[in-house]
């Protein structure tokens, strides 16, 4: 039984990432903007938080770096769709293909430089017990921040007034504008920390998943990140169940080899994609279900009318 | 402050002017950060876009590079005009390789004059039975088709890994991942002697004009850009939304799936495991650069067919990374996106207050 320690640590760095950027793009998504540009967002996030530590040798500054990285492409989104009422899928996937390109330009100069991984806790006695301690005691920091950040998104949308605000928004955005709230503010905050997030979720991957940059490193997690959204409804807490079974999928492949099962690996590679179609369908095919937690204003431009 | 004022009517001029404007401001901010690169700007930009196109094989090179992402251009605008978001494309293209390359591995010593026809409706098929998978999960489960066709992407381009490195790999080759070459009779006859432009691009310009014949003549043209501009209206004289989902995904994906036939049969002549520069991907920019319109798409196709030659000539003389296309791929589409406001809003600046005094 001892790969079994082994395998739960990978499924938990390969679920933080999703896990940091679903719940940006869930707060995003709630103000009633789907933001499709998550995968270029996480890109630019994993360039520049690899970059800042690779310069200064500090990786919290560069996970500062990513967070603003991502708070800036988000600006571009938000000013396209927000103040200039452009068509909110196009402008997602322009900035996809402006990050990836963006991303690949900065990091050209980064190819084959070697970082610190970030640091592991470790609390004496507690992160040597067999089994747990290195579970529940022995991550880096981000990972506690990413449970930490979903248990706060779903205290923040049920219980705080600015939670309900940000709701009231995205369900119906001219009633929010009618009764004296700044639909665009709001609108523009909630994009501007799904940028955040995604940024964070970039420099786990460049910092800490594989630290070492590659182009195109996301391979798809920005658009499973999406889709996790859907599957768990807008709620976080199935946020969190979600982006654990599509880690464990996503590590299967890595463990398949040594349990001997002899399937060609780019079948095994397969599976998150084809997870996440056959999850989508599953969830979407309850309409009803959808359209009680869907904001119901998602996707659509709002221009006040004076 | 910014503020937008609904104009009366679209303004016409400002439909050809914003696709002119938006390249405009691409050249300037790409200028700037060649500037930032150490590079001199106006040697850069002449490298990116005067270059490459200043003898006759270069102007070739851009019909090989234009002609997919023609022919999977026209197909998506029909989509986007109708809001089915098929950004699937690239592995539409790819399944469109596997199936029409798959019978010219089969019969690899043929020598008939039907197997190339044969090659090419089976791509057409192979890349609308990707998009068929899309447009049955969207009408049948409600599944999102951007996240649905994106995520058979991956597993379209890992099947053709799959392939060519293990059942379809070349048994006379090195151990590369790559199939045996097409036989000639497998592969598309070239128009011009000393060139690579081949029967692909003759029919690119017949999907361009069958395209427009579509949009502006037929029924369900009609149809695709009523349900685009008013989905209620739609609703009400009982166009169905689900038959618009199924004739675009069919159709984008028929049409992605014969462009990956075209390179495949064409300038590369084998499956290798990478057979596009993701075409899939930049027609989506081409669509709305020719403004969703079958000429317009004819037009951004030729762009953006330039901004990859110049990508790979700026690698070899300026030392630049080769994603620099990318990255102006996507300024350009930025500014298409903002530019369009100007078409449905004037764009004032000043205050609300200030409006009022002087009214």
């Amino acid at each position: 039984m001892d790969w079994i320690v082994p395998f739960i640590l990978t499924v938990i760095t390969a679920s933080t990432p999703l896990l940091l950027a679903a719940s940006g793009e869930l707060v995003t998504e709630k103000s009633g903007v789907l933001n499709l540009g998550v995968e270029g967002m996480m890109l630019v996030g994993a360039i520049a938080g690899f970059a800042v530590t690779a310069t200064t040798g500090s990786a919290v500054l560069g996970i500062v770096g990513a967070m603003c990285a991502g708070v800036l492409m988000s600006l571009i989104f938000a000013f396209l769709t927000l103040t200039l009422m452009a068509n909110q899928v196009a402008t997602g996937l322009a900035l996809t293909i402006f990050g990836v390109g963006f991303s690949a330009l900065v990091g050209s100069g980064f190819v084959g430089f070697a970082i610190q991984p970030l640091p592991s806790l470790s609390i004496p006695g507690l992160s040597s017990i067999p089994v747990l301690g290195p579970i529940l005691f022995g991550q880096d920091f981000l990972v506690y921040l990413s449970f930490a950040i979903v248990v706060g998104i779903g205290y923040f949308l049920t219980k705080t007034r600015a939670g309900l605000i940000l709701k009231a928004v995205g369900d119906s955005h001219h009633s929010a504008n009618a009764i004296g709230y700044s639909v665009i503010k709001i609108r523009y905050l909630a994009t501007m920390f799904g940028g955040a997030m995604s940024g964070l979720a970039g420099a786990y991957l460049s910092l800490s998943y594989t630290p070492m940059w590659a182009e195109n490193m996301t391979a798809g997690r920005g658009w499973i990140a999406l889709a996790l959204v859907v599957f768990a409804t807008w709620r976080p807490g199935r946020l969190l169940a979600g982006a654990y079974m599509f880690g464990l999928i996503s590590v299967m492949q890595l463990h398949a080899q040594g349990a001997g099962i002899h399937v060609p690996s780019q079948f095994m590679s397969m599976l998150p994609y084809l997870a996440t179609v056959i999850v989508l369908v599953i969830i979407s095919s309850d309409r009803a279900k959808i359209r009680l937690n869907a904001p119901a204003c998602i996707g659509q431009a709002f221009r006040a009318t004076q | 402050m910014i503020r937008l004022e609904p104009r009366r009517q679209h303004s016409q001029a400002m439909v050809y002017l914003s696709p002119v404007l938006a390249i405009i401001m691409t050249l300037v901010v790409g200028g700037i950060i060649f500037a930032f690169m150490g590079k001199n700007p106006f040697d850069a930009l002449y490298t990116f876009f005067i270059l490459p196109i200043n003898n006759s094989y270069g102007i070739s090179e851009l019909l090989v590079k234009a002609t997919p992402l023609v022919i999977i251009a026209i197909g998506l605008a029909m989509g986007f005009r109708a809001n089915v978001w098929n950004i699937g494309a690239e592995g539409q293209l790819t399944m469109g390789a596997i199936f029409g390359g798959g019978l010219a591995l089969y019969f690899y010593d043929s020598t008939s004059v039907f197997l190339l026809p044969a090659m090419m409706v089976l791509g057409a098929i192979g890349g609308a039975f990707w998009g068929a998978i899309p447009a049955l999960l969207r009408t049948r489960f409600n599944a999102n088709e951007i996240l649905t066709s994106l995520m058979l992407t991956y597993v379209a381009t890992l099947f053709l890994s799959f392939l060519v490195h293990g059942p379809w790999r070349n048994p006379e080759g090195f151990n590369f991942p790559e199939s045996r070459p097409f036989p000639d009779a497998g592969l598309l006859p070239m128009i011009f002697d000393g060139t690579r432009v081949h029967l692909g691009t003759a029919i690119a310009v017949f999907v361009v004009l069958a395209g427009w014949l579509l949009l502006s003549k037929s029924v369900i043209g009609f149809q695709l850009r009523v349900v685009g501009k008013a989905p209620q209206a739609a609703r009400h004289v009982g166009f169905r939304q689900k038959r618009m989902v199924w004739f675009t995904l069919l159709l984008s994906g028929g049409l992605s799936g014969l462009a990956g036939l075209f390179e495949v049969a064409g300038p590369i002549g084998q499956l290798q495991s990478s057979i596009s520069p993701g075409y899939g991907f930049t027609a989506i920019i081409v669509a709305f650069l020719g403004r969703l319109h079958p000429v317009g798409i004819l037009f951004g196709g030729l762009i953006m067919a330039l901004t990859y030659l110049g990508g790979e000539l700026a690698q070899m003389t300026l030392q630049l990374p080769n994603a620099v296309t990318g990255l102006f791929q996507g300024i350009l589409l930025f500014f298409l996106l903002a530019c369009d406001v100007l078409t449905k809003y004037r764009v004032r600046f000043g205050s609300i207050a200030a409006k009022g005094r002087t009214a």
